[in-house]
């Protein structure tokens, strides 16, 4: 067995007391394609990130080659030999083909660019990787997305990488451009380069990887050679965890139907039928980039839906701003709290009371009252403190009691509970039980399975824009898995 | 009280008392009360600019707006004093028709306010001169200089008065929910739409409140200066000046609307000053120039301190569209 060409060992990484990564070891060996699966915020991409010099670890360490490295800066990742090749691309549209390979590294002659030695070096890459749809004169924005992926792993080339992380390569590519990229991989391959492929798609994992590394809440879940193992046997081990007692028991009763959308979509989105009922819970479950947020922004105004009918309560209702969602009876607790939820250099008393501001509306409660119905911590003066100040939790009860204020009928919370600690996340599962309690109807996204299955009475599954099942709130995280990632399931 | 407040009171405090070491009459009220005559329109139009700023936005049209609104009504008055009236109501409704103009074009067809207020500027200035041939023409009646000029019981001025009213009103709007809205808009103008405000009507109302504002400044400026065709000039300047020196931060949401008129003191306390150990009054824009400079440097060391991540519009293609 070679000798491992990258070797991470007890890789830690906290944000703000957020523990993300915790105790992660991983190799790669030449020549070998190793992939990295996990569940939305499994540590994936903290992980990329720490081997491209964009965070640093808290702890661990990183040998490259047999030697340890500390990369605090991306551009010591590269001079090391990593190349990451990122989801979003990189290149300078405005800009040749070989331009953008030797970006940075621009060779020279007397002092002035070399152009012609870029322009030969770029062809003669582009022919080691048997690209010959495109000329190293093109400029990048008139390639295709899979093209630019070519020019990507050119530029990773002329560095001589050791090392080239991609990060979803096949997300936005068409089957036969899927194809051509496993062509390139297996030529990295062959020049005994590492290549560490991230993915959803397991089936990818299995055409592609010879081993597989599964993290799960920022923990090494283990390494398998892909031989050694089949599909539901991943999925089980990206989602098998013991439930946690862990969420308030329900007690509502289920009502009539609040909000109904049928046949209802737009540019993407696609026959969107879907019930809420007084008092009910529903989750969304899919996988990021099934249209679960879509489907939000769409319900509330943002996006609004361009075919099909909404009806709140029986009434068929246009909802075509926030605005109107707002009037009609809906509140949004969108997933993005500090870019979408709060302004944060306003009081705490004046984001509870922006909705009921906005719309001219009296909250019916005093602010004190409002925030002690949502339990904020945080001492006598907390009103008056800028919203900016306060723990994630402490923020997202801030967006709660803004809805509150003005007492909705249907609540859609985007993943309530990312990125705030334990005894937040209970107290707004808490929350959360005690509306359906009195009757909202709540619609609740999560890429965390185990708070689906504990909080819902139904959980919608969406794939490609899609609600592609509907099953009941006992489900078991597999047959959720199944249906989010179908295509891989199917035998 | 809030603490945005103190650099900029702690400055006026120390240039008012320079002034007074310099020119001891200055404690006298009649004196006292000139100068505050003086610094009114400027003040009303700081307020005026602060909603815009607030809202994220900046009006630069103000200053060629006064010029234009005095030249019109000493145009249209001609020295009639039964004129008076309704060239007032005009001109406000001036003012207010001009900021619904920049406000429209900023919000609906996303062209950043700096460039459509700059626009305006210039098409308002070319408008005057057009008009006027470089010389105005006219005369204000005394009924309308009766503002800019005279007292209305004893030592007290109408200007003063007006200031005061407007500057109240002013700090109650703040506080209403048009002002919570506005705020949030300027903070955060997503995270404001998403949660039901208008940001687009909201940022408009700015601007014609900015524009009103002016519409004031010109009566008070026309009662006080006279016409000519450069009274307005460099006033959006000053005005910004004022508003960024009273600790409101541009790109909005910070900052309140008593220490932009406090800024508005501040900036004409130090002219008076400068005026008084001799500085040419050609230095002006040049002090001017270091102030803004140095006030916002000031503001955002304060306010960098805890970097917003999500600031502004993330996701946002166009300026205007702040949800698509």
């Amino acid at each position: 067995m070679a000798a491992p060409l990258l070797a991470m060992r007890n890789v830690s990484k906290s944000f703000f007391g957020n523990e993300v990564l915790s105790g992660v070891d991983l190799d790669l060996r030449p020549g070998e394609v190793h992939a990295l699966v996990g569940e939305n915020g499994a540590g994936k991409s903290t992980l990329m990130k720490i081997l491209a010099g964009v965070h640093e670890p808290d702890s661990g360490e990183i040998e490259l080659g047999g030697e340890q490295v500390r990369f605090s800066h991306p551009s010591q990742a590269q001079v090391a030999g990593v190349a990451i090749i990122y989801q979003e691309l990189t290149l300078l549209g405005e800009r040749t083909v070989a331009e953008n390979v030797f970006l940075g590294r621009e060779p020279s002659r007397f002092g002035v660019i070399d152009r012609r030695k870029m322009e030969t070096e770029t062809t003669r890459l582009l022919e080691e990787l048997g690209e010959r749809s495109f000329t190293s004169r093109r400029l990048v924005r008139q390639l295709s997305v899979a093209q630019q992926q070519v020019v990507e792993i050119a530029k990773a080339l002329v560095v001589d990488a050791r090392v080239v992380v991609m990060d979803e390569p096949t997300a936005s590519l068409a089957d036969h451009e899927v194809e051509l990229l496993y062509k390139l991989i297996h030529r990295l391959q062959a020049r005994g380069i590492g290549v560490l492929y991230v993915s959803h798609r397991l089936r990818e994992v299995f055409d592609l990887a010879q081993r597989v590394t599964v993290l799960k809440d920022g923990r090494l879940v283990s390494t398998t050679d892909t031989e050694a193992i089949d599909i539901p046997g991943l999925v089980r081990l990206m989602v098998g965890r013991d439930l946690e007692s862990f969420f308030p028991p329900r007690e509502s009763d289920i009502g009539d139907v609040l909000l109904e959308a049928s046949g209802a979509g737009h540019r993407r989105l696609r026959d969107v039928d879907l019930r809420l009922h007084a008092g009910e819970i529903v989750g969304v479950a899919g996988l990021q980039g099934s249209g679960r947020t879509s489907l939000a922004r769409a319900l509330f105004g943002v996006e609004p839906f361009t075919t099909g009918e909404i009806r709140v309560d029986g009434r068929r209702t246009r909802i075509t701003s926030p605005r109107r969602a707002i009037k009609a009876g809906l509140g949004y607790v969108t997933e993005d709290r500090k870019s979408e939820g709060l302004a944060l250099r306003q009081q705490v008393r004046h984001n509870a009371l922006l909705v009921a501001h906005a719309l001219h509306r009296s909250a019916g409660v005093s602010v004190s009252e409002l925030l002690t119905s949502v339990e904020l911590t945080g001492g006598p003066d907390s009103a008056s403190r800028e919203v900016r100040f306060l723990s994630g939790g402490n923020q997202q009860k801030v967006v709660l009691a803004k809805w509150l204020a003005v007492r909705p009928r249907v609540l859609i919370f985007d993943e309530p509970t990312r990125g705030i600690d334990v005894g937040a996340k209970f107290a707004i599962y808490t929350l959360i039980r005690a509306l359906s309690a009195q009757g909202v109807a709540i619609l609740m996204i999560s890429s965390e399975l185990q708070e689906l299955i504990g909080m819902a009475d139904r959980i919608l599954v969406m794939r490609d824009h899609r609600i592609v099942a509907d099953l009941p709130g006992d489900s078991t995280e597999e047959a959720i898995m199944h249906a989010a990632v179908h295509e891989e399931a199917a035998p | 009280m809030n603490r945005s407040l103190v650099p900029v009171l702690g400055v006026l405090a120390v240039l008012l008392i320079a002034i007074a070491f310099v020119n001891p009459n200055f404690v006298d009220p009649p004196v006292f009360l000139a100068f505050l005559k003086r610094a009114a329109p400027l003040a009303l139009l700081a307020a005026g600019q602060y909603f815009v700023i607030a809202s994220g936005e900046f009006d630069l049209s103000v200053g060629s707006l006064i010029t234009a609104e005095v030249v019109i009504a000493a145009r249209l008055i001609n020295g009639d004093a039964d004129a008076t009236w309704w060239v007032i109501v005009l001109l406000l409704v001036i003012g207010a028709l001009t900021g619904l103009v920049n406000g429209t074009i900023t919000t609906r067809f996303g062209v950043p306010s700096f460039i459509a207020t700059l626009g305006m500027l210039l098409i308002l200035e070319g408008a005057v001169f057009l008009w006027t041939d470089g010389a105005p023409r006219g005369a204000l009646s005394d009924e309308f200089r009766m503002f800019g000029r005279n007292n209305v019981v004893g030592q007290i001025p109408w200007s003063v008065v007006i200031l005061l009213l407007l500057g109240v009103g002013a700090v109650l709007l703040m506080r209403s929910d048009f002002g919570r809205t506005l705020m949030a808009t300027g903070d955060n103008a997503r995270a404001a739409a998403l949660a039901g405000v208008r940001v687009s009507w909201v940022r408009t109302t700015a601007f014609i409140l900015s524009g009103l504002s002016a519409a004031v400044a010109a009566v008070l400026l026309g009662g006080f200066g006279g016409v000519s065709a450069q009274v307005g000039r460099g006033m959006e300047f000053a005005a910004i000046t004022a508003v960024v020196l009273g600790g409101v931060a541009l790109g909005g949401g910070r900052g309140s609307v008593v220490g932009a008129m406090a800024g508005a003191l501040t900036v004409e306390s130090l002219f008076t000053l400068l005026n008084l150990l001799g500085v040419s009054g050609a230095l002006e824009y040049a002090v001017q120039g270091l102030i803004i400079i140095a006030a916002v440097a000031f503001t955002s060391r304060r306010t960098d301190e805890h970097p917003r991540p999500g600031r502004g519009i993330r996701r946002g293609r166009a300026h205007h569209s702040v949800l698509k």
